[in-house]
């Protein structure tokens, strides 16, 4: 409780609120208030989530800083909210996230301030409603809320070909998200009548319904994280993203698919999941290697960075479906250092683009001259996306390759080739476009990062270097919750043969 | 936290303080300033590795935590240190011949406009190394391991505007990662065989797994083997041993300075390290020692026939180094870890001193690298000249110099060895001590004998230059100009450098091969492989050894080369043009180093961008994008626009159709 309010309810209502003021600025004649007003509303909703993390009990794997209210008795929906080891994390991370955005969108957007940086609180605050949800229905809510602003987001303020990408992305994920609601009307039924999502996880489902179960989830998290083959919207919704989309696309709303497997699909459905890991071990590896080499030719900085953001994601995937600590906590450090990595690598990005108008690769060449600080940065980011030790990106990465070695050894074996392809297509990109000769006048003009964005670059670059120098703090949060999981997801939830007295006699 | 401790991590926190100064705050500190911090901060760094090293000789070996990075549910993982006879032998190694390139960096560097970061650079590659040798377990190791490969990386590609460097830099991380992802594997393995990453577990556990098949699904294969070998292709990658020796010799394309710390002296022996630190469990895998041996020989013989024919003064040494480091390899696979660890020790001085020679004369050519453009420079680099020379010396194996007494032992070790590939090993390193003296000499002679060949034409070097092309520099010495020996900061690590290529072998081999030196570091089953007990055996006290050399074959055959190495190229240079023209098929082999980078060119670069290339339009763009997803749309959008034609808004379709259904509807009731 931070003055007498429940912490979760401010964390998601404080965003969302302020964004509404910010909206109530008007039109663009109004838009320093707007930016000084979302930069407070978002700093405000990063520091209320701290005691999140302060007061985090490690040793609980139950849910914490619960609050449950009525919302709708006739369903017996509630508004409940409450996290655990595995979400408080994210919330941190999402909240953490907000002021950098509307930070990075602080002089370049310069039309529909106020709706722009609004839409970015609101995502903020409902993001942080679906780690925090812990009813059915509410969590079905935030879910499909989080689409309208990003809709919004790609749709106003994006590139050319902004409402293919937008209405791609729209559809991609709704349809997902349909089958989602059809599993919970039937755990619905099942569990008399309840949304509540800690009943489902102890509700007895018998093999085949679970199948089904299943799949419906995975529809809707496979096409969020996104697993090969679902993956296409991303690149074209990167493409077309200005850049503090892209940054939340990738730093959060892809944690958020990957989010679902653990808090839905592996503890409601074991033994389905247990049943179809080979599948997702397939498709993870495939996104690994497969997308791995797709980002190699990419041309285009942003959709390189966005077939990498699948193949890292593939290493959550892969994580979560060897079923032992080390693959579980280590694709959850490999979730929050994407989101830091990949925030930066996006921001850098947007750094280029504000000045030259251009993401392709072609255009640019010895930007390091003109950029020697921004290049440091953008040179140490690249050291993180491909895993470099040292880096929050090397962290995730060797759990999981230590994790898929226990499980099967050709798993590692595949999944490690991103040590020489996430190289390859970073460094290639590196090189291309900051070493050489300076390439063309436009580079000969460049400017070297302002105050503004040194200061954004300065604060993601201390959390790369201390998450890698000191993951410990990471990690320890979610022990007793991945443990707890893991025995979880270990014993059968199919229901035993009830025999009937006659047969036994 | 004693005060002990305190003092390990003073060793690599110094550099890394430096780093940090250097690279955040060099450009308002200046460049005095700069050089003066880190250099202080290595020299505290290496007094404090005496300090250690003493403490160490009295008995005092540690092994513990500095503070805990990650546990997860079932180990915990520290950053920690190990502290005995091998982490502080390489602790020495590494700052001193680090504080001899921080000395020299001043003269070399000194009109270079990245001088800051330059320094920068070669401090954070000394905390680099030092994290890796001082590690107690694997994943800091690892750790190091990358962050030298980092720092190479920033190094090989420091002048950023040459396209040949930041190939070369891209190459030499990308092949580096190919050995990791093998190094990264042994690692993996070594968790789940023995549930901890730490080295004394580790070994501790290592005799109870022999004969054991690893748990590699389809492949049966001991487990201590696969473990050691996926390790040692680690090895292969930083200590570029063939088939991934490729990156070294173009990562001559960095700054000399950083050739001789990283890529001569200290980053491509950690391969030869780690073997060492990880003796007890290769002892235990004679299919990995072999693997080793066979592996350590092919890179002794030939990487040194292509230092032969290379007219780039660097590229002469660089080929040099794989040669050597071949050496040391054999060394391990023949079990005998600490005679490689003392040709690693040796060769780092020799070596590095060998580099910062060339860089000397580099620097008195006004950076011009090619050897057919210098000639009789002895007599205006009186230094640097003596200097290379007792490199030189000290390389080829002349008796007395400490390069002998590494050498010599090792080849000795070799023919003692009864495993299989041992015989191919002893002969290769044995024909390596002739191409060695070849080389080696032909180098030296080109160099500071015979014809003064520079100054000449303006155009005449071909090669590329080894610095900044923005400096206004014209490049080689204009007609007339006569080249000037280096400052006192460039040959004061000249002479103290050519101290150890001269002495260190005498003073050393004894405490270190024979007097019980890496005794309990150093594990070694006498039993399966006795090469060192015999060793011991034979020999005769360290000036004995020198004066039985003397008067024996090999010795002789290699005063031969270095006289035949002078006849060819001093009197009468038309015989090596004439081996030039008769052997042309050989000569465009070796010209194309075995043609290994135009295959890695066309196969693994041009493949990877092949497929990628194929995947990318194939795969995203026509089969899942078009096909699935814009496919379904169109699909979509063709059955509403089938249904859209039914709603034509004439009453009397609509009329017609619900009068249909009504009898659709009364049939179905009727027949129901």
């Amino acid at each position: 409780m931070i003055f007498g309010l429940p912490i979760l309810s401010v964390a998601i209502w404080l965003p969302i609120l302020f964004g509404v003021l910010v909206m109530a600025t008007g039109n663009d004649r109004n838009a320093p208030l707007a930016r000084v007003l979302a930069l407070v509303g978002g700093i405000l909703g990063f520091l209320v989530t701290l005691p999140l993390y302060t007061g985090f009990d490690k040793l609980s794997s139950g849910m914490q800083f619960v609050e449950n209210v009525e919302w709708i008795p006739h369903f017996h929906i509630n508004y409940s909210l409450g996290v655990d080891g595995i979400s408080v994390l994210f919330i941190l991370l999402n909240s953490f996230f907000t002021p950098l955005v509307i930070l990075a969108g602080w002089q370049v957007i310069e039309k529909r301030v106020s709706q722009y940086m609004a839409a970015f609180l609101i995502m903020s605050g409902i993001v942080n409603g679906v780690f925090a949800a812990l009813d059915a229905m509410l969590f079905y809510v935030f879910w499909e809320a989080m689409l309208i602003p990003m809709f919004l987001i790609i749709g106003v303020w994006g590139g050319p070909n902004r409402v293919y990408a937008a209405v791609k992305f729209f559809l991609y994920t709704l349809l997902g998200s349909l089958l989602m609601l059809i599993a919970f009307i039937y755990l619905y039924n099942q569990s008399g009548n309840s949304f509540s999502i800690l009943a489902y996880h102890a509700l007895p489902i018998p093999r085949f319904e679970q199948i089904l179960i299943f799949i419906a989830f995975f529809m809707a998290f496979a096409v969020k994280v996104p697993m090969f083959p679902v993956h296409t919207w991303l690149p074209d919704a990167h493409v077309e993203a200005p850049t503090g989309g892209s940054v939340v696309l990738a730093a959060i709303m892809l944690k958020v698919g990957a989010y679902g497997f653990l808090r839905f699909s592996m503890p409601i459905a074991p033994d389905a999941s247990h049943e179809l890991s080979g599948v997702m071990i397939a498709l993870s590896l495939v996104a690994v290697v497969y997308i791995g080499l797709v980002a190699l030719m990419q041309a285009d900085m942003k959709k390189l960075v966005a077939y990498s953001s699948i193949s890292h994601m593939g290493f959550v995937t892969l994580g979560f479906f060897i079923f032992n600590a080390y693959g579980i906590e280590g694709a959850l450090l490999q979730m929050i250092s994407h989101g830091f990595v990949s925030g930066a690598l996006f921001l850098g990005i947007g750094v280029l683009y504000d000045r030259v108008h251009s993401r392709q690769i072609a255009d640019y060449g010895g930007v390091a001259h003109k950029m020697p600080v921004f290049a440091a940065f953008f040179v140490m980011f690249a050291m993180a996306n491909s895993g470099l030790p040292g880096t929050s990106g090397f962290v995730g990465e060797f759990l999981v390759i230590l994790g898929a070695v226990k499980a099967n050894f050709w798993y590692a074996f595949l999944a490690a080739t991103t040590l020489i392809f996430g190289a390859a297509y970073t460094l290639w990109m590196v090189k291309r476009v900051f070493f050489g000769a300076i390439a063309n006048e436009h580079v000969e003009q460049l400017q070297d990062v302002s105050m503004r964005e040194k200061v954004i670059l300065l604060i993601l670059a201390l959390c790369v270097l201390g998450m890698g120098l000191y993951p410990l703090p990471f990690s320890e949060i979610m022990h007793t919750s991945v443990n707890d999981l893991i025995n979880h997801v270990s014993s059968s939830k199919i229901p035993a043969m009830v025999m009937p007295a006659a047969a036994i006699n | 936290m004693n005060n002990m401790q305190n003092l390990y991590l003073l060793v690599p926190l110094a550099p890394l303080f430096g780093a940090l100064i250097a690279g955040l705050f060099g450009k308002y500190i200046g460049r005095t300033w700069t050089h003066r911090i880190t250099i202080l901060m290595v020299a505290v760094s290496f007094a404090a590795s005496i300090y250690i090293f003493q403490d160490v000789m009295a008995g005092h070996t540690f092994n513990g935590a500095v503070y805990q990075w990650i546990s997860t549910g079932y180990i915990s993982i520290d950053v920690g240190f190990l502290i005995d006879q091998l982490t502080v032998m390489m602790m020495l190694v590494v700052t001193f011949v680090s504080l001899m390139v921080h000395i020299y960096t001043i003269g070399y560097m000194s009109d270079d406009s990245g001088y800051q970061r330059f320094f920068s650079y070669i401090s954070l590659f000394t905390f680099s190394m030092l994290m890796l040798v001082m590690s107690n377990n694997f994943m800091q190791l690892f750790f190091g391991w990358e962050a030298v490969g980092l720092v190479s990386y920033l190094l090989i590609g420091f002048w950023y505007d040459r396209p040949t460097a930041i190939y070369a830099n891209l190459k030499a991380f990308l092949v580096n990662r190919v050995g990791d992802f093998g190094f990264l594997l042994g690692i993996g393995l070594i968790l789940m065989v023995f549930g901890t990453l730490d080295y004394k577990a580790v070994f501790a556990a290592a005799s109870a797994h022999v004969g054991m098949f690893a748990p590699i699904p389809g492949i049966y294969v001991d487990t201590l083997t696969a473990i050691c070998i996926l390790l040692f292709i680690g090895a292969m990658g930083k200590s570029a041993q063939f088939p991934l020796h490729v990156w070294l010799p173009d990562s001559m394309e960095g700054p000399t300075p950083i050739s001789a710390l990283i890529h001569a002296a200290t980053m491509v022996t950690a391969g030869i390290f780690m073997v060492t630190r990880m003796s007890p469990l290769f002892e235990l895998s004679d299919t990995a020692l072999s693997f080793v041996m066979v592996i350590g020989a092919i890179t002794a013989l030939f990487m040194g026939f292509l230092g032969i024919i290379q007219n780039d003064i660097k590229r002469v040494v660089a080929y040099s180094t794989l040669s050597q480091l071949g050496y040391m390899t054999v060394a391990l696979g023949a079990s005998a870890y600490s005679v490689a660890v003392f040709h690693l020790m040796t060769h780092a001085f020799f070596k590095a001193l060998l580099f910062l020679a060339a860089g000397s004369v580099i620097i008195g050519m006004h950076h011009d690298q090619d050897m057919r453009n210098m000639g009789g420079l002895r007599k205006y680099m009186p230094i640097t000249w003596i200097t290379s020379l007792i490199g030189s010396l000290a390389l080829i194996g002349t008796p007395f110099l400490s390069g002998f007494y590494s050498k010599d032992s090792i080849i000795e070790a070799v023919g003692m060895s009864h495993l299989p590939g041992a015989t191919f090993a002893y002969y290769a390193v044995v024909a390596g001590v002739f191409v060695t003296a070849f080389y080696s000499f032909r180098m030296y002679f080109l160099v500071f004998h015979g014809e003064e060949r520079f100054g000449k034409s303006h155009d005449a070097h071909g090669h590329h230059d080894d610095h900044h092309d923005d400096h206004g520099h014209h490049h080689g010495l204009a007609p007339g100009q006569k080249p000037h020996e280096s400052p006192w900061v460039v040959t004061l690590p000249l002479i103290a450098l050519a101290v150890p290529s001269l002495a260190i072998g005498y003073f050393a081999i004894q405490p270190m091969l024979y007097g019980g030196f890496f005794e309990n570091v150093v594990f070694v089953n006498h039993e399966a492989h006795p090469v060192m007990e015999e060793l011991k055996h034979e020999f005769p006290g360290a000036a004995a050894m020198a004066v039985h050399a003397l008067s024996s074959l090999p010795f002789w055959l290699a005063v031969a080369v270095v006289v035949t190495a002078w006849f060819f190229y001093m009197k009468k240079p038309a015989i090596p043009a004439w081996f030039k023209k008769t052997f042309s098929v050989l000569d465009t082999v070796l010209e194309n180093k075995y043609y290994f980078d135009r295959f890695n060119d066309w196969f693994f670069a041009g493949g990877a961008r092949g497929l990628s290339r194929m995947l990318w339009k194939f795969g995203d763009v026509k089969l899942i994008d078009g096909l699935i997803v814009n496919g379904s749309a169109k699909l979509v959008g063709k059955f509403s626009g089938a249904l859209r034609k039914v709603q034509t808004g004439y009453i009397y379709h609509y009329a017609f159709a619900m009068i249909i259904g009504v009898f659709v509807l009364l049939a179905m009731r009727k027949w129901l």
